[in-house]
């Protein structure tokens, strides 16, 4: 097989755009018909939040895989394995393996001793409103750090996909693409919320399983070979190995450490993944959730390993590195080499619908967590009805969707990487010691849960702002100042430990105790299931 | 119809304590910690020393075993066949050691053998 390819005419791809946007058209009509159907039984909180927890676990598993595989995933993972190799697939793992966390320890403990949001659980033994608010404002902090940068990456792809390249014509796809998103939460719920994630998991994962057959076939299904002709074309064995990317200076491997602890820990403890939980009846349907959530992302990551270097082998890294959104690119060239202009214009809709899907789910995390924590326990004190609680919810997602789309259009072009790694460290130091410690900790208190969480949280936060990706480097968001304090540019490994530790002493220099008749409540019913919130009956 | 028409707390009257105390949920609670805790340590030290080695033994990593597959390649495969073997044994050990003891101890909750006014109704209390 010949693999000196001639280079992909990076021309080509405009004159595809019409193409792409007919096929992203049509995914947006199927899936508007399945959401207007779905949505006809959205009648109470239940259904609304929580789709009537009527899914199976095969389909949450589905949604679930169509809610983690964010662009950043396909298009990131793909490009950073063909320009940077080994380091690519590292990062991968990380994202893997994070899942036996939410397996393990999490999932059915949590279907079954909470209703909707995060801070059910966490409010569940300790005081309501302390814990509730605390729960309430960092499932907000991580929902709006992560919709920011998945609408400000919308950008980078659309001059990508489409073709345009000037800032009113981005700012208007942008405007589009949240306002279809409005409309799906809107109309849909977590109902439609979680078919749009059903279709796009199916479809992605379809694509990235037939470019990776095709890849294959190249090399006559050796993957020594694959790897032989990337590492030919690279001109460097060295991308076959460990180090490239994060193995430069010792910073960067403490950083890549710092990171990898985010990753692992932070997956259990994002709220839009928490939420889709109870979308299903029972724990066993959730723990099957978990399952085929493993399944395809591991599958899917393995996709990507051989679509990185097979980008690398056919593609090239320079052409790659110079085609517009850059490393985000390789696996749409890949496409385009492979199987012409149908297969690009095919996996550029798949990726415009990730978008719209991972943006969806995040919608209505924030605004569930917002109607249903902040404004009817907190600010009604648990007086407000079900159905006005729905009204707030609706609104709060035309909110969210606006400051989404004015995010996206302002953030457009900005180096916006950290906030995805800041989402996680948010996730994992705000909010896992809490839900850890309130699961399998006898003598937990709120004193503990409360500076656990505001101190992960500020910790995270703070440390993020005084580190190299604000400012005092070439890459930095602000990088003519220099007030880069902390040198790494993920928190985890500072902000995580330190959550724990402020649970612990806030647990054990607290006078007061926690009733423990709740308590064994919450630890009967967790590992029971007994009492929990069942199926809406239709 | 569709509405939340189930009883508002069927549990409301359920002396969870007691429930908490009895030898079966402690059976329960007990097998449930002693497989996901230690699975939860070994896993992560796994993931870590794999993190550890790919950040500080490029050399062993990049050990050629096959053609062009060298040891970093194979143990980041074997995360995934761990990962994978994990969930399969946590599934199998769920279904044959935990389902059916909580399935049983909610049967009986619901069949009010716990309640705590002490009337007791089917004479089985503990």
């Amino acid at each position: 097989m010949n693999t000196m390819v001639p280079a992909v005419n990076v021309e080509a791809l405009k004159d595809t755009t019409l193409l792409n946007m007919g096929i992203f058209a049509l995914f947006v009509a199927v899936t508007m018909v399945i959401v207007f159907r779905a949505s006809r039984n959205n009648k109470t909180a239940a259904d609304y939040y929580a789709a009537g927890r009527s899914f199976t676990g095969s389909q949450n598993g589905t949604a679930i895989a169509g809610d983690y595989l964010s662009a950043a995933s396909f298009l990131g993972i793909t490009g950073a394995i063909a320009i940077n190799g080994y380091d690519g697939f590292l990062y991968s793992i990380g994202f893997l393996v994070a899942w036996l966390v939410a397996l393990l320890l999490v999932a059915e403990l949590l279907r079954n001793t909470g209703k909707f949001t995060m801070a059910d659980v966490l409010s569940f033994r300790l005081r309501q409103r302390p814990v509730r608010i605390a729960a309430a404002l960092s499932t907000l902090a991580v929902c709006f750090f992560y919709l920011l940068a998945q609408m400000a990456g919308a950008g980078s792809l659309i001059s990508l996909l489409l073709g345009i390249s000037d800032w009113g014509g981005q700012a208007l796809v942008i405007i589009v693409v949240g306002a279809l998103m409005i409309m799906y939460v809107l109309i849909g719920g977590m109902k439609g919320t979680t078919w749009v994630q059903i279709i796009k998991a199916i479809l992605l994962i379809a694509g990235a399983a037939v470019m990776t057959a095709m890849v294959l076939a190249v090399y006559g299904f050796n993957v020594s070979s694959l790897l032989g002709s990337a590492a030919e074309a690279a001109n460097n064995p060295a991308v076959l190995n460990p180090g490239l990317q994060y193995g430069k200076t010792e910073t960067s491997k403490l950083d890549f450490m710092s990171l990898g602890l985010a990753l692992v820990l932070g997956t259990a403890a994002l709220p839009h993944v928490l939420m889709r939980f109870y979308t299903v009846p029972t724990a066993k349907e959730a723990r099957k959730s978990v399952v085929w959530a493993i399944w395809l992302i591991g599958l899917f990551y393995l996709f990507t390993l051989v679509l990185g270097y097979g980008a690398a082998a056919l593609v090239g890294a320079e052409t790659i590195k110079s085609a517009p959104g850059g490393v985000n690119s390789a696996a749409p060239l890949l496409a385009f080499h492979l199987g012409g202009p149908l297969l690009l214009g095919f996996i550029s809709a798949v990726a415009f619908a990730t978008i719209l899907a991972v943006v969806a789910g995040l919608t209505i995390t924030a605004a569930a967590s917002f109607a249903h924590d902040i404004y009817a326990n907190v600010i009604s004190k648990g007086k407000a009805d079900a159905d006005t609680e729905v009204k707030v919810a609706r609104r709060t997602v035309v909110v969210i969707g606006v400051l989404a789309i004015l995010g996206g259009i302002f953030a457009n072009g900005q180096n916006v990487a950290f906030l995805v790694a800041l989402a996680f460290a948010v996730a994992a130091s705000a909010n896992l010691p809490t839900i850890v410690y309130s699961l399998f900790w006898r003598k937990f208190t709120t004193q503990g849960a409360v500076w656990s969480m505001y101190g992960g949280l500020a910790a995270a936060i703070l440390l993020i702002t005084f580190s190299p990706v604000v400012s005092g480097a070439k890459t930095s968001m602000i990088p003519g100042a220099n007030f880069a304090l902390f040198p790494l540019s993920n928190p985890g490994i500072v902000s995580i430990p330190l959550a724990f530790f402020l649970g612990w002493l806030g647990t054990v220099l607290d006078k007061r105790r926690e009733d423990p008749v709740k308590q064994a409540e919450m630890e009967v019913r967790s590992l029971t299931g007994v009492g929990a919130e069942k199926a809406v009956d239709h | 119809m569709g509405n939340e028409a189930q009883p508002q707390d069927a549990t409301a009257s359920v002396d969870f304590q007691e429930v908490q105390q009895t030898e079966r949920f402690k059976t329960l609670r007990k097998r449930h910690r002693s497989f996901v805790f230690p699975m939860a340590v070994v896993f992560l030290l796994w993931y870590f020393a794999y993190v550890l080695l790919a950040a500080y033994a490029v050399d062993f990593m990049s050990t050629k075993v096959w053609g062009n597959i060298n040891v970093g390649l194979i143990l980041g495969l074997l995360q995934f066949v761990t990962t994978f073997g994990i969930t399969a044994w946590y599934v199998s050990y769920s279904n044959r050691k935990l389902d059916p003891i909580a399935a049983e101890i909610r049967n009986e909750i619901e069949g009010h053998e716990f309640d705590k006014d002490g009337n007791v109704i089917s004479g089985v209390k503990k």
